[in-house]
């Protein structure tokens, strides 16, 4: 790899200096079952080259046929991004000699999308609280993905230096849907937290349609992040585009990156080519990749292969009337039923944990509960072990179990922080984790009196404050039956049981 | 008369990774001018009433349940592969990217 230095200029200061615009090219494999063209299955993981066929292969005489479910998927999607949807439209062949499609195109939509003209609204924390940007929506089309390449014979694993490429195509023709953004301006300093709050919008708006699992960490949503510096008085400068940015932290840094390298560049009286960039998440920079004018010739014509798509207004409005809740209607909904501000909804928005708060409400736990646990304990241990929230093994039924047994006084909070890490740790539901650790209450009177008198008779003078009244006293001996139980009394009710004992009024 | 410039057919040939003759260069631009304008003469027929058509029927809306299905034997596809190698299609390295 030809090594680049990149030069880069305060961020504050080229914000000072330049606007930034943004175009963000969002790809999402949907959640078929089967291929876009074709019957193979789409499940990720597979052994390579076990689910192709001829059409996804490319082989002579094999004809495809569009999934009608991806069909679907893609109105919805349109329709809650607010466009319009196409009454007629078509697929194009987009063509270019490169082995990741066997076919030597990809079958795509040039100029006549399925979806045109909508916008998502997102939400930003600011110094000053909330705030909301309206993304538009230039288009959203169907498409399909490619395969996988994997290099091989250099030292590097990179294209370069690779004497040769191995392809897998199980993932060639899995269903994908773009959607492109209009020139996002007026954004300034926030722009890398805009484009990152409008790919989790669209990760999450697919989540709630159910068009797609949206797994970042298998590449099932890729963007394509475009950043320009308007120079004052200009509309705007000319743009990169960093190709394939697959995490939403990424997105961020990406675009924070772009800002200050153009900056950089115009300030020293340079320009900008346009160029396809790569980000490197190690690094956190940008180098360029192919630039565009000698790259983009990809002779687009209609796919004769397959006939257009021609939505009626009666299925366009019964998919408009089965969509779900979006979103941010649904933040606003849940925010106001668990009455939390705005600085919570967005512990709990950031901590990706809405989904999981509400379910664990369903399964009848206070709400209050619900969300300590979540955006407390269970975030600490997530981000301690570097998975996310979801993948910890804790289910809304782990937590109605174990809040149950601390409503009947059978667990302490600190003796369920203790279940819970067992079992995270693998170690089985609540109850095998109690009977495993042995980590129940000690409940019954008779334990904990004797443990009261064995503490009394080794602290005499102690026990005298008590009598005269000091009730404050009265922590050292519960310290020390906690101590003698192990931490597995609960120390409300020895206090109790203490100064019954002595005759004292607590 | 409809021309394909030798230019045009060296910049196609690029973009299909061909490497062409001086001599084939302007052959192909012969032979593809007269292909060209031996189709245009379609024009000539089609009145203002007919527009470009990208599929002999008119039809729309063919649609195939999602269902999956199993594809080819993975043994067969490695027969048949010009090159195989650790269950994947080996291809020559490609150049002018990084």
């Amino acid at each position: 790899m030809t090594s680049v230095v990149n030069t880069r200029m305060d961020f504050d200061q080229a914000l000072e200096r330049f606007e930034p615009v943004l175009g963000l090219e969002t790809h999402v494999e949907l959640g078929t079952a089967s291929k876009m063209f074709c019957s193979c299955a789409t499940e990720f993981g597979g052994e390579p080259n076990t689910q192709v066929c001829p059409v996804c292969l490319g082989l002579p005489g094999s004809l495809p046929v569009v999934n009608a479910v991806a069909v679907e998927s893609t109105i919805r999607m349109g329709l809650a991004l607010h466009c319009d949807i196409a009454s007629w439209c078509r697929f194009a062949r987009k063509n270019y000699f490169y082995p990741d499609m066997p076919k030597d195109y990809q079958v795509s939509q040039y100029d006549e999308p399925l979806c045109t003209n909508g916008y998502l609204d997102v939400t930003v924390p600011t110094d000053d609280g909330p705030r909301e940007f309206r993304v538009e929506i230039e288009r959203v089309h169907m498409e399909e993905d490619t395969g996988k390449l994997t290099h091989s014979g250099g030292d590097t694993g990179r294209i370069h230096g690779a004497d040769y490429s191995l392809v897998d195509y199980n993932r060639a023709g899995i269903p994908l849907i773009e959607i492109v953004t209009k020139p996002i301006t007026g954004a300034g300093a926030l722009a890398p937290v805009v484009a990152r709050a409008y790919v989790a919008e669209v990760r999450d708006l697919m989540r709630a349609l159910g068009v797609s699992d949206v797994r970042m960490d298998q590449g099932s949503l890729r963007c394509d992040v475009n950043v320009s510096l308007a120079p004052a008085g200009e509309p705007w400068g000319t743009r990169s585009e960093t190709k394939n940015v697959n995490s939403l932290r990424s997105v961020e840094r990406a675009v924070r990156f772009e800002i200050e390298r153009q900056g950089a560049v115009l300030s020293e009286g340079g320009r900008i080519i346009q160029e396809t960039r790569h980000f490197h998440e190690d690094t956190g920079e940008t180098t360029p990749g192919r630039s565009k004018e000698q790259a983009e010739d990809y002779r687009y014509f209609p796919e004769p292969d397959l006939v257009p798509v021609a939505p009626s207004s009666e299925w366009i409005e019964e998919l408009r009337t089965t969509l779900p809740e979006v979103p941010s209607v649904r933040r606003s909904r849940l925010q106001v039923e668990w009455g939390v501000s705005d600085l919570e909804m967005q512990t709990l928005v950031n901590a990706e944990a809405l989904d999981l708060v509400e379910e664990t409400i369903v399964a009848g736990v206070d709400q209050a509960a619900a969300r300590k646990w979540w955006t407390g304990e269970f975030t600490r241990i997530a981000n301690e072990q570097g998975v996310a929230l979801a993948d910890l093994g804790i289910t809304s039924a782990h937590i109605a179990r174990v809040e149950s047994l601390i409503a009947d006084g059978s667990l302490t909070d600190k003796l369920a922080r203790q279940v819970f890490e067992g079992v995270v740790a693998g170690e089985g539901d609540p109850d095998s984790v109690i009977a495993g650790r042995g980590l129940a209450v000690v409940g019954d009177d008779s334990t904990l009196m004797a443990a009261i008198e064995s503490a009394l008779a080794e602290q005499p003078d102690v026990a005298e404050k008590i009598r005269s009244g000091k009730v404050q006293a009265a922590g050292a001996i519960v310290g020390a039956v906690m101590k003698t139980t192990k931490g597995q009394a609960d120390a409300a009710k020895v206090r109790t049981l203490l100064l019954a004992h002595l005759g004292v009024e607590g | 008369m409809a021309q394909i410039s030798r230019e045009e057919v060296q910049h196609l040939a690029h973009l299909a990774r061909l490497e062409l003759t001086e001599e084939e260069t302007a052959h192909y631009a012969d032979q593809l001018s007269a292909i060209v304008e031996a189709v245009a003469r379609v024009s000539d027929v089609a009145a203002q009433d007919i527009p470009p058509t990208s599929h002999p029927i008119p039809i729309t809306n063919v649609y195939r349940e999602d269902v999956a299905k199993p594809g080819l034997d993975r043994a067969e596809l490695a027969a048949a592969a010009p090159s195989w190698e650790d269950d994947r299609f080996k291809v020559p390295r490609i150049l002018g990217e990084d």
